[in-house]
């Protein structure tokens, strides 16, 4: 047969190596100094500038972790990976050195933007339209040239890993472009098309599913090729893996609800979430074991190599969080664990422990190939495996405890019927709880330090292989399929029909979810007393947003006695219907705000944001006083009000042109009532501050109207 | 215009989730079917491809 010599290039996965190690370093060390922030609120320096306040900085370590740290971990796998699996060079070296800057530019504007405040409010989808659209443009390069290299393949057969590669790029895709629908309002602002209980919807069909199909299936189809690489060994059943990866892609679309028990959404759309989460465990323990049992017989050569070591903590934390997303989907569980640190702990274990170790252990083993050498120090990388591990137990330990902790002091109540505890008790008893995880991320930070430094010795020991030749028969034009594999012949040898298949499967899970949500209209009743933003309201919406104020207080009340009691009155999706984008939340780091409206006065509001110490001692809550000197962007009511109205708020027609006149009047009114109840307090009507003030005090209050109304 | 009215025009929508649910059903026991049928020869070598590249 005719053999072909050709080249594996070296260069860009070594690249995308480094920009993984830096940002995961960066990331990290943002998580680090967010964990705290919590505990000692000093830290946000929010008495000098907005920038570094947790509401900025805690979506920019998430994003930081997700898209760089593990996007760039996901390139070198997939770089390093797929050109040796079929046989040919990547296919097409300008596209790979353009998807490489570009995402390096992505990350860039994004960590710029969301310090400056530049937000769409939708969870780890918060970067604005400019950049999503950028976003799309590198994802398509990386899919051309991904299946260039496929289609000019020397091996007839696309391994398992590259199948989950196909499944999450095409998902992600789907996933990036549904969830990014947003009107601009000007460049590097604009609203989610989607509002209230559909925008919930939307925006966690995508969370979850970033989770699965960013988080996950890219790094299953690392698994499936490093660790048999590392333990030179096959996996253990290859017949396993098609059923892990034909029932996780399935699966794992339906399940986005199971972050919305308890709220406004529909139930028949919460038991969904649930039955799907819990028929999960099966594919992914499937796999799990599949990657565990890979190593029977060899677990000799764990005790000796620190990059098996990496990989069965990997594993087993991916078993452990596949085990336990599924018991948090069980509405019961999930009254304990949403809103509270139990849900930061699951990430944890999945990101730490999962991507994180799994990255670590394909660094280790990759770099030393990559560089024609051995390892520079074992011991170092043993050390940082045990430093690791206990970085992962004091982070997710605190959290777990803190969690049921403020879960029965949530719900305590007196034999006379009233809360025992007050939020901020509950926030004064697990502050030092954050402490401890603080300091768990510390070391887990001061783990891939070490490793930093054992690369770096071990790049400098080596030298860099910029190429590596290879030989392969050309790929005969003539098929022959395998004896009784219809199935491969049908579609395991066809990338196009395997890529159209898993879009079709995750589609119609996304479909079936989605579409009776927008269809049917009792399913969101709407509520009369239920009236869009004034426009200085609207302004105040987006100062809320801006600040990120979504990542530590929700706004939404579930139906729970101690809710209720606490809070007010519980949420009803139809008082939803003109959030764009919604302001759920997902963590309450703070109380509730759904009913936050009317709660206290004009005057408490303005001292509290300007230093919520001096009102409440124990909080953990920034100050933002640039609020106080900032003036309110009245250039942008204009445009404000028109989206709105071309998305459905029914403003009337040409309301946005004397929408000012109200914004200044009801700014007035805030004035004047804050003066003449507090005689030291000086600020003119134009500031920030009057229009957040305008609308926390709106929040939640529409349905009270209508209560008083049915009197 | 809300995006909700877009779908509301699709004709028997209803439908949707039973089919959506045969697909699936069948899809899975074509996949569980086949994986049996497969060729013990063929697995054993696809399965060591990530080992290809050290034989040259």
């Amino acid at each position: 047969m005719n053999q072909e010599k050709f080249f594996y290039d070296n260069k860009i996965p070594k690249a995308f190596a480094i920009a993984c190690i830096f940002w995961g370093v960066v990331g990290m060390l943002l998580g680090v100094i967010a964990a705290f922030q919590l505990a000692f609120p000093i830290l946000n320096f929010s008495d000098y500038f907005p920038y570094l306040a947790f509401g900025r900085l805690r979506p920019v370590h998430t994003n930081a972790v997700i898209f760089a740290f593990v996007g760039n971990g996901i390139f070198t796998g997939v770089y390093y990976a797929v050109p040796r699996l079929l046989k040919t060079p990547m296919w097409n070296k300008a596209l790979s050195l353009i998807h490489f800057w570009g995402w390096q530019f992505i990350i860039v504007c994004a960590a710029v933007t969301l310090l400056l405040g530049f937000t769409t409010g939708k969870e780890y989808a918060e970067l604005e339209w400019p950049i999503d659209i950028l976003i799309t443009l590198v994802w398509v390069v990386f899919g051309i040239n991904l299946f260039g290299t496929i289609f000019t393949r020397r091996e007839r057969h696309l391994y398992v890993a590259i199948w989950f590669f196909i499944a999450s790029w095409v998902t992600v895709a789907m996933l990036h472009i549904v969830n990014s629908f947003e009107f601009p309002v000007s460049f590097m602002k604009s609203y989610s098309w989607y509002a209230g209980v559909q925008d919930a919807l939307v925006q966690w069909w995508y969370g979850h599913n970033a989770v699965a199909f960013f988080l996950t299936t890219p790094y299953l189809g690392l698994m499936y090729y490093f660790l048999p690489k590392a333990a030179d060994r096959p996996v253990y059943s290859y017949r396993l893996s098609i059923v892990h990866f034909w029932s996780l892609i399935f699966l794992y679309i339906w399940a986005g609800p199971h972050h919305l028990l308890y709220t406004a959404l529909p139930d028949w759309a919460q038991s969904l979430g649930t039955a799907f989460s819990i028929m999960l465990i099966l594919p992914s323990w499937g796999g799990m074991l599949n990657g565990l049992f890979t190593l029977r017989g060899a677990w000799d050569k764990v005790r000796e190599d620190p990059v098996l070591k990496f990989f069965v903590v990997a594993v087993t934390c991916y078993g452990m969080s596949t085990f336990e997303g599924p018991m948090l989907s069980l509405k019961n569980v999930n009254a304990i664990s949403h809103y509270s640190d139990w849900t930061v702990a699951h990430v944890h274990i999945g990101a730490l422990g999962w991507n994180g170790f799994l990255t670590f252990g394909m660094m280790y083993w990759l770099i030393p190939r990559l560089f024609d050498t051995k390892l520079y120090s074992k011991k170092l990388a043993s050390a940082h495996f045990w430093i690791g591990t206990l970085g992962i137990m004091l982070y997710a330990i605190p959290m777990y405890w803190s969690a049921f902790r403020s879960y029965f002091m949530m719900k305590a109540f007196t034999p006379e019927g009233q809360l025992q505890y007050k939020f901020i008790d509950i926030v004064q008893t697990v502050v030092p709880f954050y402490t401890i995880r603080a300091i768990g991320g510390t070391i887990f930070l001061i783990g891939v330090f070490i490793m930093v430094y054992n690369l770096i010795k071990t790049a400098k020991a080596g030298k860099f292989l910029a190429s590596e030749e290879a030989n392969a028969p050309v790929l005969a034009k003539e098929y022959v399929a395998p004896a009784n594999s219809i199935w491969h012949s049908l579609i395991e040898r066809r990338p196009l029909l395997l890529l159209v298949l898993s879009l079709i499967m995750v589609g119609i899970g996304g479909l079936v979810e989605l579409v009776p949500t927008f269809l049917v209209k009792s399913n969101i009743p709407t509520i009369a007393s239920v009236k869009p933003y004034t426009p200085l309201e609207l302004q105040g919406r987006d100062i809320y947003i801006r600040e990120g104020c979504y990542n530590c207080h929700s706004q939404m009340i579930r139906p729970f006695r101690y809710e209720v009691a606490r809070y007010g009155e519980y949420s009803k999706a139809g008082e939803f219907v003109y959030d764009h984008p919604f302001q759920w939340g997902s963590k309450r780091t703070g109380p509730d705000l759904a009913r936050i409206g009317g709660k206290y006065n004009n005057v408490w509001h303005f001292n509290h944001m300007l230093s919520p110490s001096s009102m409440e001692s124990a909080t953990i809550m920034p100050s933002y006083p640039s609020l106080y000197e900032n003036t309110i962007d009245k250039a942008s009511t204009n445009s404000k009000i028109h989206v709105m109205r071309k998305m459905g708020v029914p403003y009337p027609e040409g309301y946005e042109a004397i929408a000012n006149q109200d914004l200044e009047k009801q700014a007035n009114e805030i004035v004047t009532d804050l003066v003449s109840t507090d005689k030291h307090i000086k600020i003119s009507s134009d500031k920030e501050i009057i229009a957040l003030i305008a609308y926390l005090q709106r929040v939640g209050r529409d349905i009270k109207l209508e209560e008083k109304t049915n009197k | 215009m809300k995006f909700s009215t877009y779908l509301t025009h699709i004709a028997g929508v209803k439908i949707y989730p039973i089919i959506s649910l045969l697909i699936f059903v069948v899809f899975f026991v074509l996949v569980v079917f086949w994986m049996y049928r497969l060729d013990k020869n063929e697995i054993a070598r696809i399965e060591n491809l990530p080992f290809d590249d050290q034989k040259n």
